[in-house]
């Protein structure tokens, strides 16, 4: 049954009151129809007695209350899923913009998906080789996780994204995979960065792209990286295949939120975001992982960019509370041209420590990783130190692990966009390095890997 | 049967009329999917309802009907080794007949209802028995014996009572009140979530909560019965120390709330916890753990209850004279809850939003921790020890729920990133946590460990204090500056923060340390100092003793086996004599 109303009352901002309305839906979707015959979507935000509020999708422009309809669909926000999606352009409501032919609708979605149950969850633990050192050493991504990339404007997010879009495997499988692109309001540029790359190395016809630029509707904003999630799930666990999700940039969508909660004049948590953003992005992320019953995955590399570089900033803090962990990115090292960027230490993979070590990667990992952390912080201590005090100041050892750090940051993070490193040359990198510290130093090894790997005198 | 209409949806908020009859805080099932729902306010006889289930396709006119009873628990054999989520709905269970994702609407007992437990009685026939004896028991687990009580309100004579196998639900026996009716017993029991169970007397905590880590035991320890807090910005390792204590702590049974938390971090917990051996009782971890899993995408407002349910089933194996600890990650996020519904409610918000009852709410839930009598005739002593995350926005513990935890929690371990930059873990820092049991543990370490126990921790808090005020002095004109002996201190410093506090969860020798060992490991560090500072007197060089390779043994000691340690750490005190011997002198004495 298709209810048509003609009883607009208010349009403020993103939101419109519609009187005099029965059996309508919380989180419907509607249809405006304006006098002109455009259609414009809507979704219901709230129901109180027979006034209903909506969200609208697109600008209120040309809006007439007089003579404009709504019809209420029935149902949510939908988005057909099919292995027909692979290769297709969508925009923010799931609509094909690529001029190609309608997808088929034989099997429709909620787009808000429903949780995953923790007891019916793997728990994710094969390493993904990224081919990037700073990642695979120290940071390690395995299939099924969420891991965001915080960085800030004029930061080079995007080419590491797709380095690793480009470059990711898991070693001695030849599995299907596909990688799922969320545009959320960002630039033209930015977006055809990252087709043009998926262009080139043949990535496109397993790509999944849906493309909300800064010039679409800003409240679109808030469907698109759930389309992209529910197609990533498809594909995923019902297609059995390893998907790749990227979306960026987050920020945006938690600034459309925000306008959408501002209108409703709810009461604002910190810095004007709505309260419930935490669980509004737990929703999001949460859909990344492994299931039981499914061969496939969601690992996610959710993209946001930090305003002012500020780390506690609500949507970064926020994010870095649900993700499982965070890569940062670092404007000092960027200066200094060592690409990529990754500002190791407040940067965290939380579930490398299942997804490496024998039979995994390789038996030295863990120890050796723990140690290059710590020596690569006692190295910037010492050589702020030094800033201050100037070199003389610095007992023998502390100027070695000023070398080290220096030596690290040229040669271990820096790598650039293009060069893939095995896992075993990141390690054997790692070992090079160390071997600037003395023997004694490497306490966070196991004596009989140092033995075995150790290379200084 | 009351039944209502709804009248207004607005997220988890669903408001409905006709409900006059209903009681403040009934459960209502609500629309045709029979969505969970609580009564929060009454106006008139429009109820405000939270919902804990999806509200998406509920609209005007959807029934609502009130079931006539407050949110509660079903407490008895079976709640160990399950997970639940936040209104007590088995999750297992829930993944094998419905599939990986919750849908909604979905009705479980939260016990297995054919499930048989054999039943031990130890009452009989004729006993009079209160609110709390204890009638008998039913081995739950191996290393839990689960004891019937008489519920909280009810007496009498027992009139009929069998051992034998039966169902959580089956009769094992029937109670004669004094005004002659009779009930059955079973071994099931319900209570209330927002009602803490009632005791007999509160007792303060003399006793160590025991947790094998390093810094907690020996720093900032927490007594059973007491309150804990952890706050900490992402990436500080808070949630690697709360798992470290569900699987370390010497407590009788863990209840692990993971509230507004990561999925993957519950299914971590859950498969890895049947794998882990308790180090008390030589069994599986998971035969003393209960879960309860109400993950970030799961609805809030079950979010808010889930807190309450942990609570109650730890308050009900307290009531056995057990030793309990409630883990809570993340009470941030159960606060979030209350802000979110406090918000649809239109309520007039206190600090950065959140409602004014927060501190009040979470008073509430920290105060029904504490060591107590029981209710029973035997007057049996039970523990329920509280451990609450907090994640604090930004990092920035001036925000309103650390404060308001920090006036009620007795340990405060704060956690700092700079600490887990540096992967100095776990990242509790020394400066600013405290502990306001030390105290009234002194006897209990003096008589158990050792006698100077509290003055050798004394000893590393002050050594860790002096340390940060040289370190400002060498900030400014550098080490050569200090004289020897402030050098040494930075040196045995260093020494503790590395060898001492810093303890590797992921290391199977490391992960837990006992307290004999703790206690040597100390020790061996203020002995080197001792020896050290005895060769700097008679003039050797700090930086000779700073590089000698004996150090390195030291640093590797906290990771030697429990089983041979006295005779490791023996040995490294002979290497210890022989290195300073054998350093060159100068000068004159």
């Amino acid at each position: 049954m298709i209810r048509e109303y003609k009883t607009i009352e208010e349009v403020a901002g993103p939101l419109m009151l519609i009187k005099q309305v029965d059996g309508v839906k919380y989180d419907e979707l509607g249809e405006i129809e304006l006098p002109s015959g455009e259609i414009r979507r809507c979704r219901v935000l709230e129901v109180n007695g027979r006034n209903v509020l909506v969200q609208l999708f697109d600008s209120a422009a040309g809006l007439n209350l007089a003579q404009s309809r709504v019809r209420f669909m029935g149902h949510g926000v939908e988005l057909p899923v099919s292995e027909h999606m692979l290769g297709r352009v969508m925009n923010g409501l799931g609509e094909p913009i690529d001029g190609g032919a309608p997808l088929p609708r034989d099997c429709c979605r909620d787009i808000n998906g429903t949780p995953m149950n923790p007891a019916a969850r793997h728990y994710p633990s094969e390493f993904i080789e990224t081919g990037v050192s700073t990642i695979d050493g120290l940071n390690t991504l395995v299939r099924g996780q969420k891991l965001p990339i915080f960085s800030g404007s004029g930061l080079p997010h995007a080419q590491l994204a797709a380095q690793i879009a480009r470059q990711a495997k898991v070693r001695g499988t030849d599995e299907k995979f596909a990688v799922v692109f969320a545009a959320v309001g960002i630039t033209f540029e930015e977006a055809d960065f990252f087709i043009s790359d998926f262009k080139k190395t043949g990535a496109i016809d397993r790509t999944v792209l849906f493309i909300n630029l800064a010039s679409d509707p800003a409240i679109e904003r808030i469907t698109t990286p759930r389309m992209a999630l529910t197609a990533a799930e498809h594909l995923a666990f019902d297609c059995d295949m390893h998907v790749l999700v990227i979306m960026t940039d987050i920020t945006n969508y938690a600034e459309a939120l925000r306008e959408v909660s501002a209108a409703r004049k709810e009461v604002p948590g910190r810095r004007g975001y709505p309260g419930y953003l935490y669980t509004d992005l737990a929703t999001m992320y949460e859909r990344a992982g492994r299931k039981a019953g499914s061969n496939g995955s969601i690992t996610m590399i959710p993209i946001l960019s930090m305003p002012e570089d500020d780390k506690t900033h609500p949507i970064p803090d926020l994010t870095g509370y649900i993700t499982e962990g965070q890569i940062i990115l670092s404007r000092e090292l960027y200066r200094k041209g060592f690409l990529p960027p990754v500002d190791l230490l407040p940067s965290l993979s939380r579930l490398k420590d299942k997804g490496i070590g024998v039979g995994k990667t390789r038996e030295d990992h863990a120890g050796t990783m723990n140690q290059l952390f710590a020596g690569y912080a006692r190295g910037k201590e010492a050589k702020e130190l030094m800033v201050v005090l100037g070199e003389a100041a610095l007992s023998p050892i502390d100027r070695l692990y000023a070398k080290f750090a220096d030596a690290f940051e040229a040669e271990y993070v820096n790598q650039g966009f293009t060069e893939r490193r095995t896992i075993e040359e990141t390690l054997d990198l790692g070992w090079k390095l160390l071997s600037i510290l003395p023997r004694t130093e490497l306490k966070r090894i196991k004596p009989e890997l140092v033995d075995k790997y150790y290379k200084g005198e | 049967m009351i039944e209502g209409r709804i009248l207004k949806v607005s997220g988890p908020l669903v408001i409905a009329e006709g409900m006059r009859e209903a009681n403040m805080f009934d459960v209502v099932r609500v629309g045709d999917a029979k969505l969970i729902g609580e009564i929060i306010e009454m106006h008139g006889d429009r109820a405000s309802i939270q919902v804990y289930e999806e509200t998406a396709g509920l609209g005007r006119g959807d029934v609502v009907i009130s079931t006539g009873a407050p949110l509660s628990v079903e407490l008895g054999p079976g709640l160990i080794s399950s997970i639940y989520d936040g209104i007590q709905r088995p999750l297992e269970t829930m993944a094998e007949k419905y599939g990986a994702n919750i849908r909604r609407g979905i009705d479980e007992p939260a016990l297995n209802r054919d499930k048989k437990w054999f039943f031990t009685p130890t009452a009989s026939y004729g006993d009079e028995v209160q609110a709390g004896d204890v009638l008998g028991f039913v081995e739950e687990t191996p290393v839990i014996r689960h004891k019937i009580m008489v519920p909280p309100g009810k007496s009498g004579t027992v009139a009929e009572i069998h051992a034998g196998t039966f169902t959580v639900t089956d009769t094992v026996g029937k109670l004669k009140r004094k005004d002659g009716t009779v009930e059955p017993i079973t071994l099931m029991q319900k209570w209330p979530v927002r009602r803490a169970r009632p005791i007999a007397e509160k007792l303060p905590p003399v006793e160590p909560l025991i947790s094998g880590q390093r810094v907690i035991d020996a720093l900032f320890p927490l007594a059973k019965g007491g309150t804990a807090c952890v706050p900490g910005p992402f990436g500080s390792g808070k949630t690697v120390v709360q798992h470290q204590l569900a699987k370390w702590s010497d407590v009788d049974l863990v209840v692990y709330i993971g509230c507004g938390e990561r999925g993957n971090e519950m299914t971590d917990v859950l498969r890895e916890f049947p794998e882990l051996t308790d180090p008390r009782t030589g069994k599986s971890l998971m035969a003393r753990t209960v879960l309860i899993a109400n993950t970030s995408d799961m609805p809030v407002a079950a979010r808010e209850a889930s807190v309450y349910t942990g609570i109650t089933i730890a308050e009900y194996y307290r009531d056995m004279g057990l030793s309990v600890a409630v883990i809570a990650d993340s009470t941030s996020r159960w606060a979030e809850a209350l802000r979110e519904m406090s918000g649809r409610l239109e309520e007039m918000p206190g600090e950065e939003g959140y409602p004014a009852y927060l501190t009040s709410r979470l008073a509430q839930f920290y105060e029904r921790a504490g060591k107590t009598v029981c209710l029973g005739a035997d007057r049996r002593i039970g523990t329920l020890s509280a451990i609450g995350a907090v994640s604090p926005q930004g990092g920035d513990i001036s925000e309103p729920v650390t404060q308001a935890t920090l006036r009620i929690v007795k340990v405060f371990w704060g956690l700092d990133s700079s600490l887990a930059y540096r992967r100095h873990f776990p990242a509790i820092n020394w400066l600013n946590s405290y502990s306001l049991y030390r105290d009234r543990l002194t006897d209990w370490f003096g008589e158990n460990i050792a006698t100077d126990w509290i003055a050798k921790t004394g000893e590393i808090a002050r050594i860790l204090g002096q340390e940060s005020d040289l370190q400002e002095i060498v900030k400014l004109v550098g080490a050569d500056a200090l004289s020897p002996d402030d050098r040494m201190t930075l040196e045995t410093a260093q020494s503790i923060r590395e060898d001492f506090l810093q303890q590797n969860a992921f290391d199977g020798d490391d992960s837990y340390t006992s307290l004999a060992k703790m206690y040597a490991l100390m020790n061996l560090i203020f002995s080197f100092d001792k020896k050290a500072r005895a060769a700097l007197a008679l003039g050797a060089d700090v930086s000779d003793i700073a590089a000698l390779p004996v150090r390195e043994r030291i640093g590797r000691a906290k990771a030697v086996p429990e089983a041979t340690y006295q005779t490791v750490f023996a040995e490294i005190e002979n290497e210890v004599d022989a290195a300073l011997a054998a350093l060159p002198k100068g000068g004159t004495v």
